[in-house]
């Protein structure tokens, strides 16, 4: 995160509504993808929206790329901020076809975000054939894909997107996401990602701001962020790291693949990847157990030592909270206290690490 | 069914004169309809209080408010004298203006319900988009509630051939000038002449059930929400 107010994005809100207040200061990266992220309530939406300049917060102050948008009496309407909005539902101008959303969004284009081509953006998002069809005879994970092209083709320097998938059913997430990922690879756009599924946030996220009651309660690097074990958003089941890794070794015999991340390595089922691609792997608390020595047969195929950094509570207080170190890598265990209790482990302590399942994530 | 050379005029100022108030209604009740739709400031009410007054108010009372304000010691009657226009009661202009306050809400309120109908999506989808208010207004919010600008310019049209107390209040009965459809009907009934009456009257009746017929089933087939405030 580069701290000069020229290349960032700096917001700090004050908005009061009947039962509700959003209080926000923050400082965001302009680059990849910043998921906000809270259970409903949390002033996630709010802060957007006031990013947005759709709602106007009594105290506001807001700069994007060192531009001032909102301080004081200073407020940039939303049709003059370089910005593009996906909306959670359907969005698109009903009176026009697919196609025409993307012109519509075309011909009043920003002139200073990145040049894109609509034939690019159409290959992108796979939309081809859905171009000439109004948007009441698409479907909803269609719909969504024109109005995230129809964002693209505005060329915008800012990317908002308010939980663009939740309205889909499983099997239209998983249809949209890849898309989401091959976006934000290929096209230099700062995202700002609302969203209360942590999945998503394992899948797409780099920069991620916790938000509960209206305020903003962890901000920070995924990877950091995720493994701090006061990280204030009970996550429950959901609770795990997440992991940069490279690719290193396919194994055809048995369909998997070995993939390096700083500290170690782990196997992990093959999904066509190429030897060589950055991925993220998404490691849950409850799918790590601890062992005092790796020489046990068993079906776990990861089995890992690693030095004990710090233990914390749980939701449960049956349960606690063991926040490992490998090389560089941190990993987050859900074990029993009687467990810790027996095996007599405690912080600065090597103990071995036995990782039921890992997820390649992105 | 003929008319006389003296209905015709009357039925021909009639329609003259709904139009014109039909056409200055859409002009100037859009942006009004589109400021009550958007707006949350505390003149809303205010505002859409009067707007709605002749939906309350007997058109005589109405008629008779008018009339003062336009004559010769009247505001709109000041303004008017100073502009070298003479005094708007009495002639076929001061029948507009006060048929512009008469229809208003008939057209206000279909145009304002079909904006609200739409919420505030396409117009913040738009804006982020980079679309001013007035480009916005003119490429989604006119194409999509179209079907309420439709039932406000049939619902103003049909009002305004309707009226009687408000222009026998203001503008007598003077033929080629003031004489309207309903006034006509009238004098042909205090002079006992029942069977011109008929005619003008039942054309009236068929008049008013194919505009309303008109209205329902183009209602239906563009599925639109606009509600309708039948006279």
């Amino acid at each position: 995160m580069n701290p000069t107010a020229t290349d960032n994005l700096q917001a700090c809100f004050k908005l009061d509504r009947p039962g509700f207040s959003l209080d926000v200061d923050i400082t965001l990266p302009n680059r990849g993808v910043t998921a906000i992220f809270g259970h409903s309530g949390s002033g996630k939406t709010s802060l957007l929206r006031c990013i947005a300049g759709f709602e106007k917060a009594a105290y506001g102050h807001l700069t994007f790329e060192g531009q001032t948008w909102q301080n004081g009496k200073t407020f940039v309407p939303t049709h003059r901020r370089p910005l593009a909005y996906v909306f959670q539902e359907a969005s698109l101008f009903n009176h026009l076809t697919a196609r025409k959303n993307l012109t519509y969004a075309q011909r009043r284009a920003g002139h200073d975000g990145p040049v894109v081509g609509l034939d690019d953006i159409i290959d992108l998002l796979g939309i081809r054939k859905l171009l000439e069809q109004y948007p009441s005879q698409l479907s909803g994970g269609e719909r969504q894909r024109i109005a995230i092209a129809r964002a693209l083709m505005n060329r915008p320097r800012l990317l908002l997107m308010d939980e663009p998938l939740a309205a889909l059913d499983q099997a239209r997430k998983q249809e949209i996401l890849p898309y989401i990922e091959t976006l934000k690879r290929e096209m230099h756009l700062p995202i700002l990602y609302v969203t209360h599924a942590p999945e998503e946030v394992a899948r797409l996220a780099d920069t991620l701001v916790a938000m509960e009651k209206g305020r903003v309660v962890a901000l920070g690097g995924l990877t950091e962020t995720l493994a701090a074990l006061d990280f204030p958003i009970r996550l429950g089941e959901e609770s795990g790291v997440v992991i940069p890794a490279v690719i290193a070794e396919h194994d055809p015999q048995w369909q998997l693949i070995r993939v390096n991340f700083d500290g170690g390595s782990l196997w992990l089922r093959d999904n066509q990847t190429t030897i060589g691609d950055f991925v993220r792997i998404r490691v849950l608390a409850r799918d790590i157990s601890l062992a005092l020595d790796g020489n046990h047969a068993s079906s776990i195929t990861n089995t890992l030592p690693a030095t004990i950094d710090e233990i914390g509570q749980d939701e449960h207080p049956g349960l606690a909270l063991v926040k490992l170190k490998v090389g560089s890598t941190f990993f987050v265990a859900r074990v029993t206290r009687r467990s810790l209790h027996h095996l007599k482990l405690s912080v600065g302590e090597t103990t071995w690490m036995q990782i039921k399942s890992v997820a390649l994530v992105q | 069914m003929f008319f006389s050379e003296a209905d015709i005029h009357t039925l021909l100022l009639s329609i003259k004169l709904a139009t014109v108030v039909t056409l200055i209604l859409l002009i100037l009740g859009t942006p009004i309809a589109w400021w009550l739709s958007q707006t949350r400031s505390r003149f809303k009410g205010v505002v859409s209080s009067i707007v709605a007054l002749p939906l309350v108010l007997p058109p005589t009372v109405l008629g008779f408010y008018l009339l003062l304000a336009m004559g010769p010691h009247g505001l709109l009657g000041q303004l008017t004298q100073w502009l070298g226009l003479g005094t708007l009661p009495f002639t076929f202009e001061g029948l507009v203006v006060a048929s512009v306050f008469y229809s208003m809400p008939f057209v206000v309120q279909p145009i304002q319900n079909a904006i609200e109908g739409l919420g505030q999506r396409p117009v913040e989808v738009a804006a982020s988009l980079g679309a001013s208010p007035l480009d916005t207004f003119f490429t989604v919010v006119l194409p999509l509630a179209k079907p309420g600008f439709i039932t406000a310019g049939i619902l103003g049209f049909a009002h305004t051939i309707g009226e009687f107390g408000v222009i026998l209040m203001i503008g007598g009965n003077i033929p080629e000038e003031t004489r309207v459809i309903s006034i006509q009907i009238y004098d042909h009934v205090e002079s006992m002449n029942y069977a011109e009456a008929h005619k003008l009257a039942a054309t009236m009746v068929v008049f008013s059930f194919a505009v309303l017929l008109t209205l329902y089933t183009l209602t239906r087939q563009t599925h639109n929400k606009t509600q309708i405030h039948a006279p």
